[in-house]
């Protein structure tokens, strides 16, 4: 135990910004501004810390809080660190101050949109910290609230019914943990992740699940599935996300796709693949078709759109679902492919954290585009920007190429380790993913070919301001770590690989 | 010496008190109708500090009434009925604070009110099955007359139809316990009498007499199919009355399956329950259904009631413990939630707009001319999905982990009732609070200077929502009442599923 609750104050600074705002009901809009972003920029700062005093050689959990709380159902306030609440940490503390300062801009009720959007980001960090279902399962199902009224009082024409299909798909996502972990409670009187965990290493967990008899404990990891499934999304899982991501403000998009969606990907490491193991394995099969689906029709999904914000929504559904082929491909390895597990997890959290930043700077491109076209953002309602807004153009078409995987950029790095394990682990997922990639690249390359280049017609052919400060101060540092990290990519697979090696060493071998 | 028998009777005083109080003026009889719960609240809070869970009942009172037929006056508080008499302070206190603006014959209308919360702190703390039914009648009656004297929407009909309901089912239970008492020869109506005659009956009679006990209560409690007095008296009550009806007089109901007809029949409980679960699943599902599609916003909030009611029958029909003890704390959750959205709709929303269709409020911009209950509801609202944070949702957890153990297709349709329970909540709140403005300006520039809460509002809504919140995040206030009250000898039918 620290003397200094250091993750608690992580997850909490966030809320404390919130409870302030909401105590100054009359705040001017620059004391909005200074209160929000430096709550917001707590987590960065925080993360950094956490940073420099992290021990990456080891995959335990450091600076870990643990004090009893609800003794009659063995409830634990349990906070802990690895490399991947790490790297996700600081996602979200990189993404959240520039996605608010992408919503601050040029909406009225300021207070009420930086209050809600501190909310959810405390929210997230719960999730990515929590190592105890019932304040992870609090995180996890409380962020619906705050990211239900930011689309809907601050978003498009159809935000009300996007808003409303979100939070109900993924209410009846969480209904299946809840329901799952009211039944792992029931049979081993906990629902702490790191016991549970424990009790699976020793193959008590699996014994007593057993115990219900019949096809229970199937149901109990499909209920577990579902709501990581709808979260992150997995194909077909992903119904309401187009609306969503196009409905919602940009800067509210930005922190869904870059950090929200995190959420479903690390419930799967932290959750399914130390607890069911044997269960994923078993469905690796199917599993693998769902995720690669989601993959390939993303992507021709994507191509076939005309609206910029839905087309980036499917593109997100692509990437992230690299992330889960990874995961699905690794846990249906066999004897003999052990080599490859490592490179497709490390993959997986890598693609992970590369999506979050790549697809955050593309929404905010697009948002940029759409402010300059009045509301239009179709793909061809622009053309030529490259010369209008000469900025811009390059800006987004680092973050373009970064998400389509050019070598020397991130998006590559993820690409390349996943791409890497499932050529070891399912060839013929390795072939079937090249063809999505092929279709990304297409999609990503029409987007880049219809709006920045040929001639300025529609939008453009007014006048056509580059990015201003503000603008700059989003995009910029999102492209430099793009660039950074594309070249020194050690900086974040470090910080991972121990886990990695960790969790390779757990699986269940058949 | 603890106070708490003393609870049922100043409350009824304090009746009497505000009747005479509201002779002279209105403000006299709300004052003392709100001095009488807050001294209730004292006394309850006092009982509470100083109450030790024990695993039995612990006697306050214990005196003979009719000693011809071995009637007692037992007044006894286990931690189960401690948690329901909290609940009731609470409610009572609330009830009279949303009840403020009550115009016509207003010391009437609260001496009606306190005798029905007098009568509900009666039933709890009773342990003398007869002297519990004459509390349990004190407490019905009252209510017909506060729906038909000042309720709106239908309220002779209504009134009527919730007293028939709950006089027939207290005929059902009369009969049973006087069959028990009769045939099985006991010496008097004590719990463990009756308990020690229920053993001498055959087993069909057992069964039978089960039935009669269990679902003459469970219609007080919204099971289905006996709901259908819920809903229309509900909507047809004033505001405080079905902040009372769905916060403490359906758990009358609750409370007296888990007090008199599970522990006295257990052959009969197993007999019935399988059907006892499915009846309560399909009301889980099939109320959270009809609350998806009602346009009466106040309709919408009677139905997830019936919903919720659900839940604490569900627990009780597993008849394992941990569930059983979840069923109480859905008991006390559901009687502060479900008090706090009858208070938003027919207080906050209906005194001010006239209106209770959701199609007209989607019309006015309520977030905006009246941003304290859109808060409140949307807090409400939340709690009432059983979201964790809530004391709904410890209490639902508690009541799956043993309907896991029982059913697995329960727990499956129980989970499609808190996904249900999700939508509808959600469509209400958005369409009641967050509709689009303008569409027809008429009605916006009528009602664009709404009055901000009031004090009493606020209050009554700070001291709900606190007691949720206070429950959600340290369930264990209650559960180390509850859960030590199940290990008695008299729920030993809640022993004999094991589990871990």
């Amino acid at each position: 135990m620290n003397a200094v609750p250091w993750l608690s104050l992580v997850v909490f600074l966030p809320w404390l910004g919130a409870l302030l705002l909401w105590l100054w009901p009359k705040a001017p809009s620059g004391a909005v501004w200074t209160l929000s972003l430096a709550f917001s920029g707590s987590t960065l700062i925080l993360g950094a810390l956490a940073l420099s005093c992290f021990d990456p050689s080891q995959s335990g959990y450091q600076f870990v809080e643990r004090v009893p709380w609800i003794r009659t159902l063995g409830i634990d306030y349990h906070l802990g660190l690895d490399g991947m609440s790490l790297l996700l940490v600081l996602l979200t503390g990189i993404v959240a101050p520039l996605a608010l300062i992408a919503s601050l801009r040029r909406v009225a009720r300021t207070r009420m949109l930086a209050l809600l959007f501190l909310l959810l980001q405390g929210c997230a960090l719960g999730v990515f910290l929590a190592l105890d279902f019932f304040p992870w399962f609090i995180f996890w199902e409380l962020s619906l609230v705050p990211a239900f009224f930011l689309i809907k009082v601050w978003g498009g024409p159809g935000a009300g019914r996007a808003a409303y299909t979100f939070v109900v798909i993924t209410l009846a996502g969480s209904a299946g943990l809840l329901l799952a972990f009211a039944a792992i409670h029931g049979a081993t009187g906990t629902m702490n992740f790191v016991d549970l965990a424990r009790l699976r290493a020793e193959g008590e967990l699996t014994l007593r699940l057993a115990e219900y008899g019949g096809t229970v404990p199937t149901l109990i990891f499909l209920g577990v599935l579902a709501g990581l499934a709808v979260k992150a999304p997995l194909f077909p899982f992903h119904a309401w996300m187009p609306p969503t991501y196009a409905e919602a403000p940009t800067g509210v998009t930005m922190f869904l796709t870059g950090v929200m969606s995190k959420m479903g990907v690390y419930g799967f490491f932290r959750i399914l693949w130390p607890l069911f193991p044997g269960d994923l394995r078993d469905h690796s099969g199917p599993l693998l078709l769902l995720a690669m689906g989601g993959a390939i029709l993303g992507a021709l999904a994507a191509l076939r759109q005309t609206d910029l914000k839905r087309m980036l929504a499917y593109s997100s559904l692509n990437h992230v679902s690299y992330c889960l082929v990874a995961l699905f491909a690794a846990a249906g390895a066999v004897r003999g492919q052990i080599a490859a597990v490592e490179p497709a997890l490390a993959g997986a959290l890598v693609q992970a954290f590369n999506h979050g930043l790549s697809a955050s700077a593309l929404f905010f491109c697009v948002g940029v585009l759409e402010a300059r076209g009045g509301g239009a953002r179709g793909l061809n309602d622009f053309g030529g920007v490259r010369v209008a807004a000469p900025l811009l153009s390059l800006l987004c078409g680092v973050a373009l190429f970064s998400s389509l995987g050019l070598p020397g950029l991130n998006g590559f790095v993820g690409e390349f380790l996943v791409f890497r394990g499932l050529f070891a682990l399912s060839p013929w997922a390795a072939v079937a993913g090249t063809i999505a990639l092929l279709a990304t690249a297409l999609f990503l390359l029409t987007f880049w070919q219809r709006v920045f280049h040929g001639s300025r017609s529609g939008v453009t052919a007014g006048a056509f301001a580059d990015l201003d400060a503000g603008e700059r101060a989003v995009l910029v540092p999102l492209v430099v770590l793009m660039v950074l990290l594309g070249v020194v990519p050690g900086l974040i697979t470090g910080l991972i690989n121990p886990l990695v090696t960790h969790w390779a060493a757990s699986l269940p071998l058949s | 010496m603890s106070l708490l028998p003393w609870i049922p009777h100043l409350t009824f005083a304090g009746a009497l008190l505000s009747l005479a109080a509201g002779t002279r003026s209105a403000t006299a009889a709300r004052v003392t109708a709100l001095g009488t719960a807050l001294v209730g609240m004292v006394l309850v809070a006092i009982g509470a500090v100083n109450f030790a869970p024990t695993s039995g009942l612990q006697t306050l009172v214990d005196v003979p009434w009719i000693q011809e037929m071995g009637i007692r006056y037992h007044l006894a508080v286990d931690g189960i009925s401690l948690t329901l008499v909290v609940l009731t302070s609470l409610a009572a206190v609330a009830g009279i604070l949303f009840s403020w603006t009550v115009e016509e014959r207003v010391g009437e209308f609260f001496a009606f009110y306190l005798l029905l919360i007098g009568g509900v702190y009666g039933v709890f703390l009773s342990a003398d099955v007869f002297l519990l039914f004459v509390f349990y009648e004190i407490a019905i009656v009252p209510k017909y007359f506060l729906i038909a004297g000042w309720g709106s929407t239908r309220r002779e009909y209504g009134a009527m139809k919730l007293v028939l309901y709950s006089f027939a089912g207290s005929s059902l239970v009369l009969a049973g316990v006087l069959w028990t008492y009769g045939a099985g020869g006991a010496d008097g109506f004590s719990l463990s009498a009756l308990a020690e005659a229920a053993t001498r009956l055959s087993h069909i009679e057992t069964v039978v007499v089960f039935g009669l006990v269990f679902f003459g209560f469970a219609t007080l409690a919204g099971l289905f199919p006996l709901h259908t007095w819920a809903p229309t008296g509900h909507v047809a009550a004033p505001t405080g009355a079905s902040m009372l009806l769905a916060g403490v007089v359906m758990k009358l109901g609750a409370y007296g399956c888990l007090r008199v007809a599970l522990p006295l029949f257990p052959d009969g409980f197993t007999a019935w329950q399988p059907v006892l679960g499915w009846l309560a699943v399909a009301g889980i599902v099939y109320a959270g259904l009809i609350a998806l599609v009602q346009n009466d916003f106040k309709f919408v909030i009677g139905y997830s009631s019936v919903s919720h009611m659900g839940f604490v029958m569900l627990g009780l029909a597993t008849g394992e413990r941990a569930a059983v003890g979840g069923a109480v704390l859905q008991m006390f959750s559901h009687g502060v939630i479900a008090g706090l959205l009858f208070a938003v709709v027919g207080r906050m929303v209906y005194e001010r707009t006239h209106t209770r269709d959701l199609t007209e409020l989607q019309a006015l911009p309520l977030h905006r001319l009246i941003p304290g209950a859109a808060g409140v509801f949307v807090i409400a609202g939340l709690a009432s999905m059983g979201l964790p944070g809530f004391s709904g949702f410890p209490a639902e957890l508690k009541i799956l982990v043993g309907v896991w153990r029982v059913n697995v297709w329960w727990t499956v349709w129980a989970g499609l009732g808190v996904l249900v329970a999700g939508a509808f909540t959600l469509r209400v709140m958005q369409r009641a609070f967050f509709g689009q403005a303008g569409t027809d300006a008429a009605p916006v520039a009528e009602s664009s200077s709404l009055a901000p809460l009031s004090l009493p509002e606020k209050t009554g809504a700070a001291l709900l929502l606190g007691s949720t919140i206070l429950i959600g995040l340290k369930p264990d206030l209650l559960l180390d009442w509850i859960m030590p009250a199940l290990q008695s000898p008299a729920f030993h039918f809640a022993a004999t599923k094991g589990g871990p």
